[in-house]
């Protein structure tokens, strides 16, 4: 199951682990990526927590923990090279591994045809 | 400067948005920060081939001797700026700063000798405020801003090929030589200059052929639009200083590390010592050194360290010595760049400080500028 936020990030379910990234409308908003900072393995998370963070040449962003969790897995590629968030987000780009506190918050998410329009 | 009220455009405004510009307010003009391509892939192109960068919002001025001697126009606009001007050549151009009664900086600027007259270029944010202390402050002089001309700086290895073939005898001209060149048909005043560390020239041209103008560079293979974001990016790896984050009424060309900017004729013991607003206190910089320093930063690891990061003498964040200025990562360093004040005995290459990022001490090492190996055609 695929969702999406309101913040650009994207989240496939698989049971209770989410594994989560930011959309393509984000990665083109975003530009060349040169630097990403993922958090810690085990690390918890709330809703809208500053969970990594990504720098073009022009500024830095955050990147929000979807839901409540806990981080399971970090993508380490994308910290040795960044320019694969930008290449393929939704893809090879992903950034982490979220078990979530309680599935059933998943639902409250946007679907893709929600966040479609909401990107326009 | 405020944000509020309608933007200015300048005479490309419609040539960005035909390039799929993004456009954003900056010095009270719609702007492009970038184009399609990204500001990583613009820095990249125009330390590689040549970036065409539309500057026509800065304030382009002219100031004449009612004498109509350039001598005396120099001799006025030494009074408010500490540099050689009487000794700038005709068709030479200068580095240079107003200054305060402080020794703060007001704002920098290019000076150019015409002739029979100056050329004064200045940064947008300021030109209204410039022209005003101008027109109070030279007496016997007539203070024009120009108000019917864009200007186009044209940065990069390429350059040269690119402007010579619509005009080859730019090929001719050294590092800071202003001349009246035609293009497109028109009068325009070339100098070979920029704010890249790349050669280069700034072509001011009638805003009405501006347009035109652009469109026959960027018919060149080698020649791309490029955006503000990528015009902050390699002047930072140049080492050159932006105005208000750099450098602004607090801190003093000597404190800026500006001194090579001030000529012998200007210094104490020199024809004309002083005479400029701040001369006490710059002078006496000059002789007995500051307590603070700009210097080049590296950090030492991958993530930007950015401006207004704070800076630290050790990596518990106990010691607090200055602030970074700017701070971005470079494309052509491939790693982050940072500029900032610390206290003099810690302006030493080598040095290590640390930038407090997102509740980290990260580790920067003091460097010297530029970043880059310029390529200015001496």
């Amino acid at each position: 199951m695929l969702k999406f936020t309101a913040e650009h990030e994207w989240l496939k379910l698989d049971g209770d682990v989410a594994t989560v990234g930011i959309t393509q409308h984000a990665a083109d908003q975003l530009g060349d990526l040169v630097f990403v900072e993922l958090p810690e393995v085990g690390s918890t998370f709330a809703k809208n927590g500053e969970a990594a963070t990504v720098e073009s040449v022009k500024a830095a962003s955050d990147v929000y923990c979807p839901l409540d969790g806990e981080i399971v897995e970090i993508n380490e590629a994308i910290t040795s090279d960044p320019s694969l968030v930008n290449s393929d987000p939704q893809g090879a780009g992903w950034f982490f591994k979220l078990k979530l506190s309680n599935v059933a918050d998943a639902n409250d998410l946007l679907d893709e045809a929600a966040y479609k329009e909401l990107v326009g | 400067m405020t944000d509020s009220g309608p933007l200015s455009t300048t005479p490309l405004h419609a040539l960005h948005i035909s390039l799929g510009a993004r456009m954003v307010p900056f010095a009270g003009y719609d702007m492009p920060v970038q184009y399609p391509a990204g500001v990583l892939k613009e820095h990249l192109h125009t330390r590689a081939k040549a970036g065409l960068f539309d500057v026509s919002h800065m304030g382009q001025v002219l100031v004449t001797a009612a004498t109509g001697a350039v001598a005396d126009a120099a001799l006025a606009l030494e009074k408010l700026v500490p540099v050689d001007i009487l000794g700038l050549k005709e068709g030479r151009q200068r580095y240079g700063f107003f200054t305060d009664d402080n020794g703060g900086i007001l704002d920098d600027l290019m000076i150019t000798n015409r002739g029979d007259h100056l050329l004064v270029v200045v940064n947008a944010a300021c030109k209204d405020a410039d022209v005003a202390h101008m027109k109070t402050h030279l007496t016997g002089c007539t203070v024009t801003l120009l108000k019917d001309r864009a200007l186009i700086a044209l940065q990069g290895p390429a350059a040269e090929a690119v402007l010579a073939s619509l005009a080859p005898e730019v090929a001719a001209m050294k590092f800071m030589d202003v001349r009246d060149v035609t293009l497109v048909g028109v009068a325009c005043i070339v100098s070979r200059s920029g704010y890249s560390g790349e050669d280069g020239y700034e072509i001011s041209v009638p805003s009405d052929k501006a347009e035109e103008l652009a469109k026959a560079l960027l018919a060149h293979d080698d020649c791309e639009a490029i955006g503000l974001g990528a015009r902050d990016s390699l002047r930072l790896e140049a080492g050159l200083c932006l105005y208000g984050n750099d450098i602004d009424t607090t801190t003093s060309p000597i404190e800026a590390s500006l001194e090579w900017a001030i000529q012998k004729a200007r210094r104490t013991g020199g024809e004309r010592e002083g005479g400029f607003p701040g001369a006490e206190r710059i002078l006496s910089e000059l002789a007995n050194k500051t307590s603070r320093r700009r210097v080049g930063l590296k950090p030492e690891g991958k993530a930007p360290v950015r401006a207004h990061a704070k800076l630290f003498a050790d990596a518990e964040g106990q010691r607090e010595i200055g602030e970074v200025t700017s701070g971005t990562f470079g494309p052509s360093v491939e790693g982050p760049v940072a500029m900032g004040y610390v206290p003099s005995e810690l302006a030493v290459p080598g040095q290590q400080v640390f930038a407090e990022v997102r509740g980290k001490y990260l580790p920067l090492t003091v460097s010297s500028l530029p970043f880059i190996t310029p390529t200015y055609k001496r």
